[in-house]
């Protein structure tokens, strides 16, 4: 290991290893960041959900966006899988169905950058595990 | 995504190891282990229903994991996506699953600024502490202010000693900064004699480097710069973790000569305790490092003018320390938002007893007993009825129902007659007797004492003598005015705090429980149940139908009675096994 030299040299360091740290630091305040949650149960890893998970985290990244992919259980709409549900600060969760990859690129296009709805949402009625108290 | 894995004490003891091993051998079975760090951390808090992994980013808490159930976290949760339901906590009272921490009540309340890194990062790694900020606050200090600043941050933040008698930490600095000498000290007390308290044990495990960091800023304060950590034996995880982390602060220069390439420099190093009581006690404990006997000696002098070796010595607690590099980062406005008027942050607590959630926790100065008993703790155990809680360990008192929406800081606890101490909070139900509480109390006292003066070796085993003696069914009523007296005459006329607040678990419980102290003494009953020689096992007649199942079973052939005929227990042959009572199907037979 080498020396710490000074306060810039330490702030050069955290921010290095900040990046390692990254899905960790997030999860302390989800609530401040987009929050991708992929349906991944039976039904949605039948229809795809974990490559569509695996094209956010990655385009995420490349797009330089602050986000949060999760998964979850199954939301209770396995006709429309793959569904995802995206929570924008402070706004309320939108579900959209029937997700490929074409549509996932939509939704980090037209919804996560410009807060536009897009088509393919389907109505919120559920309680999912993570929602409840 | 990042897989945490409990390694406290607690949780090591119950094989976090094995699951660590487990889980990354799972991942590398199935070629995830790029995509999926393992990570041993500190404790969580929630060590009874440890070992725990949490999953991050989405903090699914997993509680009682076993080794096994490595491969299921693996398969299930990460490759499909699903949680395991059976690992989840369940809210005890309505028994549902809870999906993440944020939802969990043990955890909604809490601020966890002292904790901030326990159960989050890997206390030997140093990178990861510096990734939260660590060592920003010693980097500011060393090169932007000067120690009068640092010092006017601390006193203006009114932040208090956690040791236990919260004390104004940056007066306590200035103090050792004005006292002219060529050399001084600074100690971190990490003795924590408590019965049940692991506060500061968590805090070494969890986060070394935040009290590496904090000494150092105190040391650059007051103008020393050597630093010693006073730590008990007991403890061979912190001292490991303290171990490793002094090496790795050396390594990169933030510890040793010229720190951050100023002209600072600053040591640490370690003193082993014996784990004796009275050693955390800050003179006692300054002999014990000299190689003397651990006995206190009258203040003044203080430690801030003649300590270690006779220098002007700084003496604060794992948890006091703790908090400084955050209030240096965040300011003294910012911290002094959190808490009472005159207590300002968070406390520790170590939660125990007869309550839901036993754990380690950290709230907001001011929170209510009522929020931290039945919201954090999850309320009684059993559905039982709430009787008393005792804060402070043995120097405190118990506090009862009416106490419950106190906002808990420094004063306020005082005032409802008992303390802060170092921030044990043991609960107690219905089934618990006052006297015997008094009793055990005064037993580690008993124990503890050093034996210098004659109140506190003297007088406490007259007081436990006393109280055994009650439970026995020998004392009467006199004995109540004495056990008082005593408690007094030992408070007015020791030497140090352990004798000064010995008799506080007696004086409490006699003020909130007098009416059970005079069922013991006059009616030689006792309500809860616990004394054995007062208890009384005794068959309902209306309930008995004569089945003979309790007379069978009595070792002592007590019980007498005809078949389907009414029986009976000879008090003067019984000895109150109990094996009866199991035994009775028709709730026939209760204690009295
Ligand atoms: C009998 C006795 C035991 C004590 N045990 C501890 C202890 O275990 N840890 C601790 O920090 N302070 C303990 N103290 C308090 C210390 O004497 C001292 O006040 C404290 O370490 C100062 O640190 P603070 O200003 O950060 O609170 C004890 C005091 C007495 C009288
Ligand atoms: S009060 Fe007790 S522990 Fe303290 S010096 Fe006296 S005998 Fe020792
Ligand atoms: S408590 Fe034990 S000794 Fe007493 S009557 Fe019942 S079985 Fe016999
Ligand atoms: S030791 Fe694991 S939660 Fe405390």
């Amino acid at each position: 290991m080498s020396q710490i030299k000074s306060l810039a040299d330490l702030r050069k360091k955290r921010e290095e290893i900040k990046a390692e740290m990254d899905t960790r630091i997030k999860a302390i305040d989800p609530e401040n960041h987009v929050q991708i949650k992929v349906a991944m149960a039976t039904c949605g890893i039948a229809a795809g959900a974990k490559e569509i998970m695996e094209f956010f985290v990655e385009q995420l990244d490349r797009r330089n966006i602050q986000g949060v992919v999760t998964q979850t259980g199954c939301m209770g709409y396995c006709y429309a899988e793959p569904t995802v549900e995206i929570t924008l600060p402070g706004r309320e969760p939108v579900v959209y169905g029937f997700v490929d990859l074409k549509r996932a690129d939509q939704i980090i296009e037209k919804y996560i950058k410009e807060g536009e709805l897009i088509d393919g949402i389907i109505p919120v009625n559920y309680e999912t595990i993570d929602s409840k108290e | 995504m990042h897989l945490l894995v409990c390694g406290g004490t607690g949780c090591h003891a119950s094989e976090s190891d094995a699951i660590l091993w487990n889980l990354r051998d799972e991942l590398e079975a199935k070629g995830l282990s790029d995509k999926v760090q393992v990570i041993l951390t500190g404790c969580f808090g929630f060590c009874e229903k440890g070992p725990i992994v949490k999953v991050m980013p989405d903090n699914t808490f997993y509680v009682q994991v076993k080794p096994d159930d490595a491969q299921a976290i693996v398969e299930e949760h990460i490759i499909k996506g699903r949680k395991i339901t059976r690992l989840l906590y369940h809210d005890p009272k309505t028994k549902e699953p809870v999906g993440d921490s944020k939802h969990m009540g043990f955890f909604k309340k809490q601020l966890r600024i002292v904790l901030r890194n326990c159960g989050f990062i890997n206390p030997e790694n140093i990178d990861e502490y510096i990734a939260r900020d660590g060592y920003e606050a010693l980097g500011q200090v060393l090169s932007e202010m000067t120690p009068e600043q640092v010092i006017e941050i601390i006193k203006d933040s009114g932040h208090r000693g956690r040791g236990g008698a919260g004390f104004p930490t940056g007066f306590k600095w200035e103090i050792a900064r004005r006292n002219k000498s060529d050399e001084k000290y600074v100690v971190c007390n990490a003795d924590e004699g408590d019965p049940g308290a692991f506060m500061d044990r968590s805090v070494l495990e969890g986060d070394p480097h935040s009290v590496l960091e904090a000494m150092t800023i105190c040391g650059y304060s007051i103008g020393a710069s050597k630093g010693l950590i006073y730590v008990r034996a007991e403890y061979p995880l912190a001292i490991h973790r303290l171990q490793v982390a002094i090496r790795q602060a050396h390594e990169y220069g933030l510890l040793g000569k010229n720190i951050l390439g100023t002209d600072f420099s600053f040591d640490i190093s370690l003193r082993l305790g014996a784990g004796a009581f009275v050693c955390g006690e800050e003179t006692a404990l300054i002999h014990s490092m000299e190689g003397h006997r651990g006995e206190p000696t009258i203040k003044p002098p203080f430690p801030a003018e003649s300590g270690y070796r006779g220098k002007p010595t700084n003496v604060n607690n794992v948890e006091t320390f703790a908090s400084i590099p955050v209030i240096i980062l965040k300011g003294a406005e910012w911290y002094k938002r959190i808490g009472t008027e005159k207590s300002k942050g968070t406390k520790v607590f170590a939660l125990a007893g007869k309550i839901n959630n036993v754990g380690l926790i950290e709230v907001p100065m001011g929170t209510t007993l009522r929020e931290v008993i039945f919201e954090i703790g999850g309320g009684i155990r059993n559905g039982k009825k709430f009787k008393a809680v005792q804060t402070g360990g043995p120097s405190g008192g118990c506090l009862t129902e009416k106490h419950l929406d106190v906002p808990i800081d420094f004063d306020n606890l005082v005032a409802a007659g008992s303390m802060m101490g170092s921030g044990g909070m043991i609960v107690m139900d219905e089934d618990d007797c006052m006297v015997s509480v008094a009793k055990y109390f005064l037993d580690f006292t008993v124990e503890e004492s050093c034996g210098k003066c004659s109140p506190c070796r003297i007088g406490n085993k007259r007081l436990y003598e006393l109280l055994n003696h009650i439970c026995e069914g020998k004392g009467n009523v006199s004995d109540l005015d004495r056990l008082r007296n005593m408690s007094l005459v030992i408070k007015d006329t020791s030497l140090c705090g352990l004798g000064q607040t010995s008799p506080n678990p007696v004086l409490s419980t006699l003020d909130n429980f007098m009416d059970e102290y005079i069922a013991h003494v006059r009616d030689k009953k006792c309500p809860a149940g616990k004394c054995k020689d007062l208890m009384e096992y005794y068959i309902i007649p209306e309930n008995c139908v004569g089945c003979t199942a309790c007379a069978r079973v009595c070792p002592v052939n007590a019980i007498s009675g005809e078949r389907k005929e009414i029986h009976y227990i000879n008090p003067e042959v019984c000895i109150k096994c109990g094996a009866c009572m199991e035994k009775c199907k028709f709730d026939a037979i209760i204690i009295r």
